[in-house]
């Protein structure tokens, strides 16, 4: 069973405000679901290579040229910004 | 003639003939949706001003043309984490409660260059997260074959959108069964197409290298006309690619080998599922498709090694949610901007996606990778090359899609574990990247249930690229049991 303090430092990580009481409910789901996913551990993996993509994945590259499309665009998506300034996201300041 | 009743190549054959225009096509499944979408919920939103519109334009081209594309007036629905320009795109979320898409799908993309008309968008898992449609956070989506049940997950809005007659075809997609177990549930087809056949550009991503777009239809044929029409290489997914041809795709019955693996027919599964499976694959067998027993030994541990990589990839993936460019935010309510973040995502996410957030940050955690995600990862390697063995010397595989039939609503949303246990027969599918087709073979009628009883899916699984085969040897059976 994983504890609770683990449960509060994973939701940090993973940037959700938990309550109290959804720590107690994450606590008990997590540690039955990680138990389940414990039967991984038979498998003899010593000499596998990881599987990361199905098949062989190849880098793809492309000329580094203003994309007058993306431009138009620009408008649209920052017009999905809940706050915004002139052309910028508006982000609350970090540095104090 | 109702036309809501027709197929896409007879809407097709229709058009062409005069027999009915687009409009009238749109008109019916309107009033379909109109009729039954109150008890079904297969729709999230419809927009009826843009589909008679696209109706229109597609009247217009089927009256200035003697040939025009098969999907040409042909109406449809698309799964609600598919961006339609200018329509809602809410994945099921209350994060994405108030998001406008800004561009098109490029599987979207092709069917409006095949001047396709889009019905609405459909109700799914938040995410494309879960089984059943449940966790979607704008109510569950009923199944139209007995609506105290689920009609499967995640794409359960758009298998029963098709099933109820309410479009001509969906698109879905499926990231460990989120296309075939609806299709199951609903009884239409439904193809998991390989990875990397269709774009993914504008689908909201769940996990990366499991994700695939494919269709749902009423006939396997269906589901290859809109497939042919979505496939191919988009310069905006470096991913995919184009589907090679098969060479000899002539396919002889008498040629055909089909492997059935002995681990998918032991403890769990639903005797009455498992028998009209045996049927299914007797009916191949009399038709003269060799039938053999196979074995994929790490079957067991697909499921294990998928609830890992999923949510791993999901918790990266679902970290762009964060309040600032878009979506639902509380930039407004707070004034530090770790609880922007924190507040945001505790309130916009629902239950399961904020789950799976969790098993994925801590599989993802220092100290828990190698443990996990790496492992898991390994395990991976073993799932596939257990298939690449099995496809040496058969042309396909057949599964169950489920071990169970379509369940009561709210009969496993409390426990996660049982949920997921329903995906046990189709993750190993997107671990390995391979195709994969969900076709309704057959009804249970269980006791407690009166009517029509509830549809049963046989899983076609194939080689990579090999979308084709499989398609065909789904519409042997529909040929003869039509």
């Amino acid at each position: 069973m994983i504890s609770k303090d683990e449960v509060k430092h994973i939701a940090k990580l993973a940037r959700l405000a938990l309550t109290e009481k959804e720590v107690e409910k994450f606590q008990k789901e997590l540690s039955s679901i990680l138990n389940y996913v414990e039967e991984l551990k038979e498998v003899n993996v010593s000499d596998i290579a990881a599987t990361s993509h199905p098949f062989e994945a190849k880098n793809v590259v492309r000329r580094d040229e203003e994309n007058k499309k993306q431009i138009t665009n620009n408008k649209k998506l920052l017009d999905l910004a809940p706050e915004k300034e002139k052309d910028y996201l508006k982000v609350k300041s970090i540095l104090r | 003639m109702d036309l809501t009743e027709l197929t896409i190549r007879q809407a097709h054959e229709g058009l062409k003939k005069k027999e009915f225009s687009a409009l009238e096509i749109c008109r019916s499944f309107l009033d379909n949706v109109k009729k039954k979408d109150k008890e079904i919920s297969a729709f999230l939103n419809t927009n009826e001003e843009l589909s008679l519109s696209l109706a229109k334009d597609a009247d217009e081209i089927i009256s200035k043309n003697k040939d025009f594309p098969l999907l040409t007036g042909v109406p449809c629905a698309i799964k609600d984490n598919m961006l339609v320009e200018g329509l809602k795109c809410t994945a099921g979320s209350r994060i994405l409660d108030n998001y406008i898409a800004p561009y098109n799908a490029t599987v979207v993309e092709k069917l409006k260059k095949e001047n396709a008309v889009i019905l609405g968008k459909t109700n799914l898992d938040e995410f494309a997260m879960g089984s059943s449609t449940e966790n979607s956070a704008f109510g569950p989506t009923r199944n139209p074959h007995d609506t105290s049940r689920v009609p499967g997950g995640s794409s359960g809005g758009s298998a029963a959108a098709v099933a109820a007659e309410e479009c001509l075809f969906a698109l879905g997609s499926d990231t460990g069964g989120s296309i075939r177990l609806p299709a199951s549930f609903c009884g239409v087809a439904g193809l998991k197409p390989t990875y990397g056949a269709v774009s993914r550009y504008g689908l909201i991503a769940f996990a990366s290298s499991l994700d695939q777009i494919g269709p749902l239809a009423k006939t396997v044929e269906d589901c290859q006309i809109v497939f042919d029409a979505i496939k191919g290489k988009d310069p905006l997914d470096s991913t995919s690619v184009e589907t090679p041809k098969i060479e000899n795709c002539k396919l002889k019955i008498e040629n055909l080998r089909i492997g059935v693996p002995k681990e998918y027919f032991v403890k769990g599964i639903d005797p009455e599922v498992e028998k009209v499976i045996k049927e299914a694959i007797k009916k191949y067998e009399e038709m003269g498709v060799k039938i053999e027993e196979v074995s994929l030994p790490n079957t067991k541990y697909a499921l294990p090694c998928y609830y890992i990589i999923a949510p791993s990839e999901a918790s990266a993936n679902l970290a762009r949610y964060d309040g600032i460019k878009y979506g639902m935010s509380e930039a407004e309510k707070n004034s530090n901007l770790l609880d922007v973040y924190l507040n945001t995502r505790g309130k916009g996410f629902g239950a399961e996606v904020r789950r799976r957030i969790m098993l994925g940050t801590y599989s993802l955690s220092s100290g828990y990778y190698e443990a996990y995600y790496l492992r898991a990862q390994k395990v991976r390697t073993l799932v596939k090359r257990d298939f690449e063995k099995v496809f040496q010397k058969v042309d396909a595989i057949f599964t169950p899609v489920s071990p169970v039939l379509p369940f009561k609503i709210g009969e496993k949303i409390e426990d996660p574990l049982s949920m997921y246990l329903v995906d046990v027969y189709t993750v190993s599918i997107n671990l390995a990247g391979l195709p994969a087709l969900s076709l309704p073979v057959g009804k249970v009628t269980p006791h407690q249930n009166g009517g029509g009883g509830l549809p049963v899916g046989l899983q076609i699984i194939g080689k990579p690229f090999e979308e084709e085969k499989i398609l065909k040897v789904g519409k042997l059976f529909q040929e003869i049991h039509a």
